[in-house]
């Protein structure tokens, strides 16, 4: 039998969730919400810093972490293109590195640093990336632009620690800060206007690459 | 997505012992094939082990001179690694192959291992797949079959395992070593690890449930060149039409896997012994028993011509 006041508990957290209504019954009905005769809920509480800031939320364990900081937290600059880690749209870097915010749970972050684009920079102080992205017209339409833009920073960052890549041409040497270099590790990111040209002169010029 | 409910995983012996109390438990390491797959509902988990926590994302020198590489370690790690670079790389080479910058950085050693195929009707719930629905039947024989294996297929299934870092680790004779739900230990040469999708393309390894990876051994380096070639339809971001992961030494023996052409990494030692003649007599061995459709002929020949290529940039 499951524990009643442990019930208790997990409907009241679940009464706080989008999903509630499908949740409760789910607790209530199925031996599957236990493990090891733990009872447990659907809603998680997590604690993370997002560009700074400690948020604490409470939320249905289905949610990633890009819906989190799009619905939850109302950072709308990081987009849903694909929603399957195909487009780079929803890059976000978590503890300095970039990942796709749609292929992780947010409950899987407690803990953890977030930054997104409003965490690079804002309107009128921008970060060297979003102010370079700007003056050479690196993008048309301007959805994929903040996914860009995290990966541009996050790939300059990954060459200067010595990540390598699949053009590096030899691992027991530093990697490059090369054109060829950036173009392949930029390829996690579509951009369906075709602005790429201009987004490697853009990273290019922070980077420093002269040729 | 399915509502389920969440459990960090307070150590490798509760997680392999939740996991096996429940059938519909899944663990979770990086997320990003399980979500994607939880997303379309072809994964339909009631409760996620996120294990992450574990301690799991150490790269160690093992006592016999090999490396102890964590199940948690992310492929990005795994890829920088100084000692990985210098002694394994083909295994780098595999790696940042692989994916994109972005996932390499959260995906982890066994959850590539542990990837699930890329057949498209696989991932379209619509569609009759033996792998997704047992007994539903094949979209993929005389369906679209381009991007299909062409050996150790069978008359229910002819998916690819879409790893480019298990055909390295195949290549490197890995060693998987996991905990099963009664807390014992085993380790399970790669070779065996993948199965062949016989009648039951839904069982894809000799995992039983709840058994829990830890950590994927690698034996002392064997030198020789490391040469990771993949061929596909775009230069980057694209998962291999073929691959060959090949170490070959100067005498020109060696050993050779071979990706995209069967569900799991590919490779016919008998046929090793040819390398010195060629790609032409080295390929016959390991394409011995082909059975490509009419769509996927041509990975006979690429397999061919993409380990003369490789041949030929271990002499050069
Ligand atoms: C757009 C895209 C492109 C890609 N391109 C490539 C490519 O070109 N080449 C390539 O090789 N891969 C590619 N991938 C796949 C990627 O490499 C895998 O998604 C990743 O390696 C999976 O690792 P993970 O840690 O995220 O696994 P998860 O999604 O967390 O888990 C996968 C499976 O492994 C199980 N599992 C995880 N850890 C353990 C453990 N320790 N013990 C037992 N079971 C465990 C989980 O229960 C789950 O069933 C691509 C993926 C995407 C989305
Ligand atoms: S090849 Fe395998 S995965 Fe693809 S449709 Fe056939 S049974 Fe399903």
């Amino acid at each position: 039998m499951q524990d009643p006041i442990q019930l208790e508990l997990s409907r009241r957290d679940l009464l706080i969730s989008s999903a509630a209504t499908v949740a409760v019954t789910g607790v209530a009905g199925s031996a599957a919400a236990q493990s090891a005769g733990k009872q447990m809920a659907y809603v998680t509480k997590v604690n993370f810093t997002v560009n700074g800031e400690r948020r604490e939320l409470d939320v249905d364990n289905r949610t990633t972490l890009l819906d989190a900081l799009r619905e939850h937290l109302h950072l709308t600059g990081t987009k849903k293109g694909c929603d399957h880690g195909q487009c780079g749209a929803c890059t976000v870097m978590v503890d300095g590195r970039r990942i796709n915010s749609c292929l992780t749970l947010a409950v899987m972050h407690d803990g953890d640093e977030v930054t997104t684009i409003e965490g690079l920079g804002q309107p009128g102080n921008l970060h060297p990336m979003q102010a370079a992205f700007v003056k050479h017209d690196g993008f048309q339409c301007g959805y994929c632009t903040p996914g860009q833009i995290c990966s541009s920073v996050a790939v300059l960052e990954e060459i200067k620690a010595n990540i390598p890549s699949h053009v590096t041409g030899d691992l027991n040497s530093p990697a490059q800060l090369t054109a060829a270099e950036v173009r392949e590790r930029m390829s996690g990111n579509i951009c369906r206007c075709g602005a790429y040209s201009n987004i490697l002169d853009a990273i290019s010029e922070v980077g420093g690459i002269t040729a | 997505m399915r509502a389920f409910t969440y459990e960090r995983a307070s150590s490798v012996e509760a997680a392999a012992k939740a996991a096996a109390s429940n059938p519909e438990a899944k663990f979770i390491a990086g997320g990003t094939n399980l979500l994607d797959l939880m997303k379309l509902e072809i994964e339909t988990p009631t409760h996620l082990i996120d294990v992450n926590g574990l301690g799991l994302d150490k790269i160690e020198a093992t006592p016999e001179g090999g490396l102890r590489i964590g199940a948690l370690v992310r492929n990005t790690d795994l890829a920088a690694h100084e000692t990985v670079r210098r002694d394994y790389g083909l295994l780098s080479r595999a790696l940042v192959a692989g994916a994109s910058g972005q996932l390499r950085n959260r995906a982890t050693t066994a959850g590539n291992l542990l990837q699930r195929t890329r057949c498209p009707y696989f991932y379209d719930p619509n569609q009759p797949c033996n792998k997704r629905q047992p007994g539903s039947g094949c979209s993929a024989i005389g369906g679209f079959s381009r991007q299909h294996a062409v050996v150790g297929v069978s008359d229910a299934c002819i998916a690819t395992h879409p790893s480019d870092m298990a055909i390295a680790m195949r290549a490197l004779d890995a060693t998987v070593e996991t905990v099963k739900a009664d807390g014992s230990r085993r380790a399970i040469p790669i070779a065996d690890f993948h199965r062949l999708p016989g009648d039951t393309p839904h069982i894809e390894t000799v995992l039983e449930r709840g058994e829990f990876i830890t950590a994927v051994l690698l034996p002392s380096p064997v030198g020789g060149k490391h040469i990771y070639r993949k061929v596909r339809d775009r230069a980057s971001y694209a998962f291999a039409l073929v691959s060959i992961g090949a170490i070959i030494h100067p005498d020109g023996t060696g050993r050779v896997a071979v990706g995209g052409i069967a569900h799991k990494p590919w490779r016919v030692e008998a046929a090793e012994a040819e390398l010195p003649k060629g790609a032409r007599a080295a390929a016959r061995g390991i394409l011995a028993d082909a059975r490509p459709t009419e769509q996927n002929r041509f990975k006979v020949d690429l397999v061919e011509r993409a380990l003369g290529a490789v041949l030929s940039e271990a002499r050069g």
